[in-house]
Order: structure tokens, then sequence, then C-alpha cells
């Protein structure tokens, strides 16, 4: 999804005056659409979370129907992470380390799923699961819920996350080919020895990168979400929900402040990312150098 | 299937295995059942749920509201790049960090937010109104909310291709007595243009299936300012799965098609 940014070599030259205004101009244009398109609405929800005062603002991320539905969200993450990251490694092993056919259909079915509109994802769910679906008569008959319950809530964060950390890894693994891990063996390391010692401390960071990636969508899904969900209060409310509830309800105060709650959330996952992908480049370089 | 290299390394048959069956169980057998389900429905019901006024309604809007989008995206999306490969400047790790917000942001929040900023009591939206313009609850205000989810984008697939164009091509383009716009048009625009392009394909799909971001600031409207999504959620809340199974088995073509299209260019970008 989000490639790496490289950066260019310092212009060296010097430029000339008009140049240099064109220059001026561009960056000038740059500022104000960075401005109005992406500060103007973070400093908006920070300024409506805290129209109300700093007590409106904390009794309405510690109301208990709230907690409830960060609990969810963390719940969601913490299931679907470990799970994306096993998928990932396991499928950027077979595509970057080894040639057979049907190699990029396989490629583009684990894409397919950033491909699916949300609503499609929370949708096939339904459709397998729900009461009309096509084993909905079973799950009753054996009282297992999995849609309007946290089942079906884990499985729709778990489809429209599959992607990133395999997207993340099969470029990184594919660049760093397979002279390494033949090496290791040569030298008697076992499978599982190569991969400890050999490719995870060389797809460390793109792992990490994955992970935060994964673990923003995981938690600010909601589309998918949405549909399996049920709306239920204190019980089948992530944190996106219970602030569009809390929004229909004109509580726009403590919609606002729920909101900025996943904004910070969002703010560290920028700085890990940004952290991660330094590390990144850091490797390349090195590698380029030795 | 055949596999070829590193007969050393182990592990192809385990990992395969995994990866096909991870997928198979959460997205491939899932994404079957609603084809499975649309065979319920005859051709000729079918043709009528995708035909009908609402539909077509929402199906123009979504996508003439995700190619606006996407197309906005790919003027301030170059021009971005442009700046962050090209220019050292104040701010500019900022802006760089940044980029990426939309795609960090809960699509619920960007959407409250936006909303916030474009009614017409909000922050621009009083100016807005004070000339005659609605934007929010208007097909203006979903094109804008599409713009922010996936403005990263273009951005994020033209930096590594326009840093990896060596300035020495322009200065002699340059050198050679071509004007900046000439340079532009005939070293910058054909060296772009694959990456360009897929970018506004990945924007322009991400938008036709927006949800979060869209609903608050849409409206919706029956036949006014109902995005595509939107109406699935409809159908289901009013127990219709017959004709949310039909929409959604629309949308799943249609981004078959982008997904297809985007791959190609993407190999053509590789193998150039």
């Amino acid at each position: 999804m989000s490639s790496l940014s490289v950066a260019a070599p310092l212009p060296t030259v010097a430029r000339q005056a008009p140049k240099q205004w064109g220059r001026l101009t561009l960056i000038g244009a740059a500022w104000s659409v960075f401005a109005f398109f992406l500060l103007l609405p973070l400093v908006i929800v920070l300024t409506e979370a805290l129209q109300a005062g700093v007590g409106t603002f904390f009794s309405a991320i510690f109301e208990p129907d709230a907690l409830a539905a960060l609990r969810l969200t963390l719940l969601a993450v913490a299931i679907s992470v470990p799970l994306n990251v096993l998928f990932g490694v396991a499928a950027a092993w077979c595509v970057s380390k080894y040639e057979f056919r049907g190699k990029s259909i396989l490629v583009t079915l684990i894409d397919l799923p950033f491909s699916v509109s949300p609503v499609i994802a929370g949708l096939v769910y339904v459709l397998l699961f729900g009461a009309q679906g096509l084993f909905g008569e079973w799950l009753l008959e054996h009282d297992i819920q999995i849609i309007f319950a946290v089942p079906g809530i884990v499985l729709a964060t778990l489809f429209v996350t599959v992607p990133f950390v395999a997207r993340e890894l099969i470029p990184l693994m594919q660049e760093q080919g397979t002279q390494e891990e033949e090496a290791a063996r040569l030298l008697g390391a076992s499978g599982w020895q190569m991969f400890w010692h050999v490719t995870v401390p060389n797809i460390r960071w793109g792992l990490i990168y994955g992970v935060v990636l994964c673990t923003a969508r995981a938690m600010g899904e909601f589309g998918a979400v949405s549909v399996v969900s049920g709306h239920i209060r204190g019980l089948t409310n992530t944190l996106p929900l219970h602030v569009e509830i809390l929004y229909n309800e004109y509580n726009h105060v403590a919609a606002f402040s729920v909101a900025s709650l996943l904004l910070a959330l969002a703010l560290v996952i920028l700085l890990l990312k940004q952290w991660s992908e330094s590390r990144i480049n850091r490797l390349r370089h090195s590698g380029a150098e030795e | 299937m055949l596999r070829r290299t590193s007969p050393v390394i182990p592990g192809f048959g385990l990992t395969l295995g995994y990866t096909l069956c991870y997928l198979s169980f959460l997205v491939l057998i899932p994404l079957a059942a609603l084809f499975v389900k649309t065979a319920e429905l005859t051709w000729e019901q079918f043709v009528a749920i995708t035909t009908s006024a609402r539909v077509l309604a929402a199906l123009k809007l979504s996508f003439a509201t995700a190619f606006g989008a996407a197309l906005l995206n790919g003027v301030i999306g170059t021009l971005l790049a442009w700046v962050l490969v090209r220019y050292r400047f104040p701010g500019r790790k900022l802006i760089d960090a940044l980029i990426d917000l939309p795609f960090a942001l809960p699509t619920a929040v960007a959407g409250i937010a936006l909303t916030a900023l474009y009614a017409p009591n909000g922050l621009i939206g009083q100016f807005a109104s004070a000339v005659g313009l609605k934007i929010a609850y208007s097909p203006l205000g979903i094109t804008l909310a599409l713009t922010f989810v996936t403005l990263p984008f273009v951005v994020r697939t033209l930096q590594p291709v326009l840093a990896d164009i060596p300035r020495e091509v322009e200065e002699a383009a340059s050198c050679l007595g071509a004007k900046p716009l000439q340079v532009f048009r005939h070293v910058l625009v054909p060296a772009l243009l694959p990456a360009w392009l897929t970018g506004f394909a990945l924007a322009f799909a991400r938008g036709v299936g927006e949800y979060g971001s869209v609903i608050f600031i849409a409206g919706n409207m029956p036949g006014k300012t109902e995005i595509l999504p939107l109406l699935i959620m409809v159908k289901l809340d009013q127990y219709d799965y017959a004709g949310a199974t039909a929409i959604g088995v629309l949308m799943l073509v249609v981004a078959f098609i982008l997904l297809l299209l985007i791959n190609l260019l993407q190999r053509y970008i590789r193998t150039r």
C-alpha cells in the first residue's frame, strides 16, 4: 500500500532567480494543500473535543460504554494482528523464496481484501453466519452466535487486515534474495535455526512496519465491523462505532472526545511507522555500502 | 505447481499450504458465498435489482465522486510528491510523516471531523454557505471526504518513481534548449504516467468502496446523496438479503476489474 519514501539527493546546482520563484510557489502551494486537507481536520477534532472543557473530555473517555468499546477494539487488534503476522510471514516466504506457477495469481489474491469494499467484507460473513445465512440454522441449533457478536467483529477485522503484513514483507524479502538462508543451511543450520537466526533479523523492521499498518486498520475499521456488529452498547461496539453512536445522538463533544483518543493512537502509529521506516532505509543503505 | 529455485531452503509446502488455507477460509470462501447467494436469484431478478432507479443513482454518485476525488488527488498528490522529493524546506519532514494520516486515522473520525468543517455552520462551511455553496450533505462534500481518505495513494506511488529519475535527464533536456513545460511534457510525464495511473486507480477503487468517512458528510438522501455501500447497509437493515447481495456482486465485479487494471499497470512499470 504505502511504499517507502526515498530521499532524493540534495540539489547542488545553484538555481537561477526565475526557478527560485517557481520553487517557492510550489512549496507554498504544497504547504497550503497540506494545511487545508490534513492539518485542519486534525485541529478540528481537538478543538471540538475540548470546547466544553477538560472535565467533559475525560468523562466522555472514561465512561463505561467507551471503556467497553476500547476493550473490544483492543481485543480485535490483539487477535487479528498476530494471526496476520503469521500469515504474512508464511505468504512472503513462499512467494519470495520459490518460483512456482500461479505465483502472480496468489499475490493478487493476497491483495484482494484491499480492493473489496469493507461493507462487502461484512456482508459476506452475514451471508455465511447470519440467521438467514448458509450456516445460520446449524449455528442456531448449536447455540453459537457469530453475527451481532464478538466473533463476527473479529472475523470482519481479520478480513480487511489480511494483506498488510504480507504486502510489506514480500518486496523486502524478494530484494534480500535467498543467499543468506542458503549459506546458513549449507553451514548446517536446521530450517528453524535458519529462520530465527537469519531471516527474522533481516525482516525485523519490515515486520514491525507491517504490524503498525495492520494495527492502524484493525483499530479503525468501521464499514466491515458496522455490518456485523449490531451496535449493542457495551457489548459489540468498537471505538469507531461508539463515535458514530455518540455523534448520531447529537452528543458531539463526547463523540469528538472519543475521536481524539483515536486520533492520538493514529499519531502514535505514524510515529512508529516513521521510526521503522527509517530503520529499513538505514539497513538498505548499510547493505548497499558493503 | 512446480518449484524451481533453492532446493536447500525448506518450508515451501508448509508456507504455501498455510497461505492458501488461510486465504481460502477467511477471504475466498466467504466471497464465494456472495456468488452462491446471488445464484438464488434469476438473471431477470438480478438485472431488475441492479438497474432500479435507486441503485443506478447510487452507482452514478459513487463512481462520479470517487472519480472526482481520484482526479483531485492526481493533482494535489503530484504537487506534494514533487515538492517532497525535489525540495528541502522547513516542515518537509512533518508533511512527509502526516501524509499517511488518512490511513492511520479511523475513517469514522475523518468523517465527523470533515463534517464539522464543511457543515453550513462549520469553520469552512460558513464561508461556503455565505456564497451559496453547499459542501456537506452534497456530492461535493462526499468528494472532499474521499479526497481525504485516499490522499496518500498518489503521493506514495509517485514518490519512489520520482526519486529514481536522474536529474541529469532533465538538466540535459534543458541544456538542449527545452523550456520547463517541454521538459515536463516530454521527460517527466512519460516517466511518471504509469505510477500516476496506479495511484489514481488505487484511490478510485478505494473511493468506490469507502463507507465510514462518507456516511457522516453525505446526508444519505436516497437517490441524491446515497452511496452504493450505504445502499447495501440499508438493504441489510430491511432484511433484503437478495438486494444487498446483488449490489455486493456488482461492486465486487467492478473491484475485480480495477484490481486487474492496477496489476497490469504495475507489471508494466516493473518490466519497463
